[in-house]
């Protein structure tokens, strides 16, 4: 984990993804798109780790990673994800969803499609319509799904004009994120510490499935689906708590983690590698300081199941719901240094990991399990 | 008060005439806000157009920066750092760090130069490019003053390893000898380039004696006259006694040493042994430390603290700290030789020799653009014990004053208040009024930054912050309509009477529609349902819905009637739940007991009588209130008819 670069860029760091990369690649990725908020003027912008076969001084390759271009972006990212190789979905805190286009002969970013006002709230009584912030982006394409503060769901096709289907209020508080279960069910985690499914078959308002946290009611934050095994979700919420959930049983989560005392940002599985599990947060620094050493600001947690191992056959049991935590041996590696400012936002693929923070520095790393 | 340090400076602001008009001006955190009022001076009659805008003026420019960006947070992390080092840490390891410190923040501010010397180059029109320029030079100037101060205050070199720190500042900060080295040494033949003497003069200036050594070689290989004088210069310059860091000799021996080879050269001169060469015999004065010969190679020196450290250097290499400022004073003195007068620079540095340290930072504040310099040069040597006893006649002390007005800059700033926090917590005395001030005041567009915000009110238990924050994002919510989330933002603030408004709303809301919105949240509520009456009762008054839709009546007539005589009910919304008994005092079996119906119609009377005798004459009232009696002449009936029926059904239950 030594190999980690730094790079401050001006802009606190909202999102980052890295480009897919072409089916059957074997490249490792080099590209990645940020998004940044909370500023004056917000930017979607695309980097490049790529080596430019330049030795720097030390005969080390040069690891920092470079702009590739930028455009203006109307409003905070609150989200941002890959739609294909070539486009990029942000989510706007003006309630817009802006699909931008890569053109990477002449390295420019344009608009290619834009609904305004895909996210807003109607006043009491009033028709006038004020925007509020779309929260959430799940793409597969060519469907994209949206979710914001105004609890409504959106769901696009990148060739219709208008939204294919509307759930206006769909959940009475905010809808923090959302991700495809199985197509065509989504589902969606809330700021009073629910999971829902929506299956777009039916018709209605209702969601199929509830799920929730037992009465405390903790916002959640972020939730990321196993890569291969559809019904394994992991999610993370305002208290630092990683909770991994098995949504074809219960309505309870199947193991809970307390990472940290302060908001859980982001969770992701690794894609190929779905035993690591990367989240980030904000942490305390009084916490980590004098008490806990192990648990930093970016986790990586890793399960080995042990009983498991026994039954290789029997796979199809994840190592993340077994419920016995003597059975489970889960290691967790913090990966940054110890830094006051949040971590916004991560992505992980193949070998490579990039993350984003509030101060205003982009952290890129391509050697993960070395 | 003290006097004024200096003038203040006028800004004119474009486009006011403050000659014609009267101008107005509010100040805010860290700028201000300047418009013309349409009052005239002199009541003169003709009217001038007055200017229709109002300017926000800010003070410190250099937050906007993009490339100090950069710098601002790359320091926050060595600040929060240094705060954290361990009060533990005593005698040498702590100097260490703190020097490490200190080198960290000189090497973040030199990255932050290159950068902008870039953005110099890379600039478009020549405007912008001056103005990058001129932040170049200033964070030139910033890492010089920094260097010097780690120096003499942090480092704190003793005789002897004093004058070595003192050259690699120098060196580091004229830096023009190496291009012209590699000028130089990259033509056909190095020795005839015009500029060959000159590298060689400021080679041994800088004190590089060793590379002067071989490029007079050069000059020995070409011109045979002079191979003679070169190689006893070249001696000279080989036996020149310095203080290495790893060796052991004391600084007496030194210091013998160092009077035997300065005799040595002494007598080379005297025997004019170099006469034939100018530039030799000139290198040979430098040598011996003469004062004239040193100042004939001003062009070369470009600055008095170059030809301080070169006179200290082939003078007195060991120098007390005590001493330097003699020197320094008429280094300055000799250097500009009443020709001009010293620049804010030259009295920061000046002030650097003398060891004031509060003059260093007084004239670095009023000289600099920004407080990121003087707040954390000042935290550093608070760090290093040096602060101590001085107290302002204002705020707390001077690291605190410093670091405050640093972090309101950062909080006037769109995106950099986040930094801002960590700063205001390090100031023990006024920090935390401060953040309190500061942060109520950050707009929140999105929910996302709100929790953000939160989680800071929220660490530094800041109650009356997190309940305000709270209840604008609840406000926000309920004007949107949004009645789920107002109600979980005031379940957050733990704010009973927002509550117990959108838990009124929730009901007028039922009463219109006749259901309930946002199930989700109201099922949901747990233990935060107790948090207002009003709240208890939606949550309750949802439960006897969903017990009565699954058909449990006994235990959703008990829990109605429950609602009502423990008074959790509002009054008005008692004939809404009396009007919801009916159709269990309906049903076929007997729900309510006869001592339950009892306490049903004791409500009932309670609330009839209760009310005043209308006798408006108004239609719509009376029409209500037919409404009304035929309600509760139904009720009366249905009661009646139900407390019969329990009777007979006791009675038969007791006889049998």
């Amino acid at each position: 984990m030594e190999e980690i670069y730094a790079k401050f860029v001006s802009q606190k760091i909202s999102k980052t993804r890295w480009q897919p990369l072409p089916p059957g690649s074997l490249q490792t990725a080099e590209t990645f798109a940020t998004g940044s908020w909370d500023n004056e003027e917000n930017y979607v912008s695309l980097w490049s780790i790529g080596d430019f076969g330049n030795l720097d001084s030390d005969g080390g390759f040069e690891g920092d990673h470079q702009l590739l271009c930028d455009i203006r972006h109307h409003g905070d990212i609150m989200d941002l994800q890959f739609f294909d190789q070539e486009r990029i979905v942000t989510a706007s805190s003006t309630g817009c969803v802006t699909v931008f286009l890569h053109h990477p002969n002449n390295q420019t970013l344009s608009v290619n499609q834009q609904w305004t006002t895909a996210h807003y709230h109607t006043g009491p009584g009033s028709p006038s319509y004020s925007s509020a912030p779309c929260t959430g982006i799940v793409c597969n394409n060519p469907e994209i799904v949206t979710v914001g503060e105004d609890g409504r769901i959106n769901l696009f096709r990148a060739d219709h004009k208008e939204a294919v289907r509307t759930i206006d209020n769909a959940d009475s508080s905010t809808l923090h994120a959302v991700t495809f279960l199985r197509t065509p069910e989504i589902l969606t985690v809330n700021s009073i510490g629910q999971l829902k499914i929506w299956d777009f078959r039916q018709q209605g308002n209702e969601p199929s499935q509830i799920l929730s946290l037992t009465g405390d009611r903790v916002p959640l934050h972020c939730v990321d689906r196993h890569p291969n095994q559809q019904h394994v979700v992991a999610t993370g919420g305002q208290d630092g708590m990683l909770s991994i959930w098995d949504v074809r049983q219960g309505t309870m989560p199947v193991s809970l983690l307390k990472a940290h005392e302060a908001e859980m940002w982001e969770v992701h599985f690794h894609p190929s590698n779905p035993d690591h599990l990367f989240t980030c947060l904000k942490m305390d620094p009084f916490v980590s300081f004098h008490q806990v050493k192990l648990f930093n600001e970016l986790l990586t947690f890793l399960s080995h199941s042990i009983s498991n191992q026994a039954h290789v056959h029997q796979s199809v049991i994840s190592s993340w719901l077994s419920t016995d935590p003597a059975k489970d041996r889960i290691e967790i590696t913090s990966l940054l240094p110890s830094r006051t400012l949040s971590v916004n936002s991560l992505d992980v693929l193949g070998p490579c990991l990039v993350c984003g923070t509030d101060a205003e520095a982009i952290y890129v790393t391509r050697h993960l399990f070395s | 008060m003290e006097e004024l340090d200096g003038e203040p400076t006028v800004t004119l602001i474009p486009g006011v005439n403050s000659r014609k008009h009267q101008m107005c001006f509010d100040w805010g955190p860290g700028e201000m806000l300047v418009c013309e009022t349409s009052f005239n001076k002199k009541e003169k009659s003709e009217m001038v157009p007055s200017c229709p805008f109002i300017y926000i003026i800010r003070k410190d420019v250099d937050v906007y920066s993009q490339v100090l960006r950069k710098l601002f947070n790359e320091s926050h992390g060595i600040f929060v750092g240094l705060q954290r080092i361990e009060e533990e840490l005593t005698g040498k390891s702590r100097k260490s760090q703190l020097v490490r410190v200190s080198k960290n923040y000189r090497s973040v501010i030199r990255a932050c130069m290159e950068e902008m010397h870039q953005v110099a180059i890379a600039a478009k029109d020549p405007a912008s490019g001056r103005q990058f320029s001129s932040q170049v030079s200033i964070l030139s100037a910033m890492e010089l003053i920094w260097n010097l101060c780690e120096i003499l205050f942090i480092e704190v070199a003793p005789a002897g390893p004093l004058l070595l720190h003192l050259l690699d500042w120098v060196r580091l900060h004229v830096c023009e000898v190496d291009s012209l080295s590699a000028d130089v040494l990259g033509s056909e033949n190095p020795s005839k380039h015009e500029s060959f003497w000159n590298l060689v003069t400021i080679l041994v200036l800088q004190g590089r004696l060793d590379e002067a050594r071989q490029m007079l070689s050069k000059e020995a290989d070409t011109s045979p006259a002079s191979v003679g004088m070169c190689r006893i210069m070249g001696e000279l310059m080989r036996t020149m006694p310095i203080l290495s860091p790893g060796n052991t000799q004391t600084l007496t021996e030194l210091e013998l040493k160092w009077q035997h080879w300065h005799e040595e050269c002494e007598r080379y001169l005297q025997d004019c042994t170099f006469a034939s060469n100018p530039h030799l015999e000139s290198l040979c004065k430098i040598m011996l430390g003469d004062e004239a010969a040193l100042l004939e190679q001003k062009e070369l020196l470009s600055n008095w603290y170059h030809f301080l450290v070169t006179r200290l250097l082939y003078s007195n290499p060991t120098v007390k700290p005590i001493d330097l400022q003699y020197y320094a004073q008429s280094s300055l003195d000799l250097f500009l030789g009443g020709e001009s007068s010293p620049e804010p620079l030259d009295n920061i540095l000046m002030a650097a020799f003398e060891f004031d340290i509060h003059q260093v930072i007084k004239e670095c504040s009023i000289a600099l653009s920004n407080w990121w310099f003087v707040a954390h040069l000042t935290d550093l040597l608070d760090h290093c014990k040096l602060l101590q006893s001085h107290n302002l006649y204002f705020g707390s002390n001077m690291r605190e004053f410093l670091l405050l007005e640093y972090a309101s800059g950062l909080f006037a700033h769109p995106s950099l208040w986040q930094l801002g926090v960590d700063y205001f917590d390090y100031c023990p005395e006024l920090g935390r009024v401060s953040l309190e001030l500061h942060i109520e005041r950050i707009p929140l567009n999105t929910e996302q930054k709100a929790l953000k915000v939160l989680r800071i009110c929220e660490q530094r238990q800041m109650t009356e912050q997190v309940r305000s924050i709270c209840k604008i994002l609840a406000m926000k919510a309920v004007r949107n309509n949004r009645l789920g989330s107002a109600l979980s933002w005031s379940i957050r603030a733990k704010d009973a009477a927002f509550a117990t408004l959108v838990s009124d709303r929730f009901l007028r809301d039922y009463c219109e529609r006749g259901c309930f919105s946002d199930l989700d949240l109201i099922d949901n509520l747990g233990p935060a349902m107790m948090l207002s009456d009003r709240l208890t009762f939606l949550g309750k008054y949802r439960e006897f819905h969903r017990v009565y839709g699954e058909k449990r009546f006994a235990d959703a007539a008990s829990l109605l009637l429950s609602l009502m005589t423990s008074q959790i009910a509002p009054r008005s919304f008692w004939m809404t739940l009396l009007t919801d008994a009916l159709p269990l005092l309906e049903q076929k079996q007997v729900i309510f007991s006869a001592e339950q119906t009892y306490e049903l119609m004791q409500c009932l009377e309670d609330l009839t009588s209760g009310r005043p005798v209308h006798g408006g004459p108004d239609t719509q009232q009376c029409q209500d209130d037919d409404i009304e009696t035929t309600k509760v002449e139904m009720l009366r009936l249905a009661l009646a008819r139900n407390l019969a029926r329990a009777i007979i059904r006791e009675g038969s239950l007791e006889g049998s």
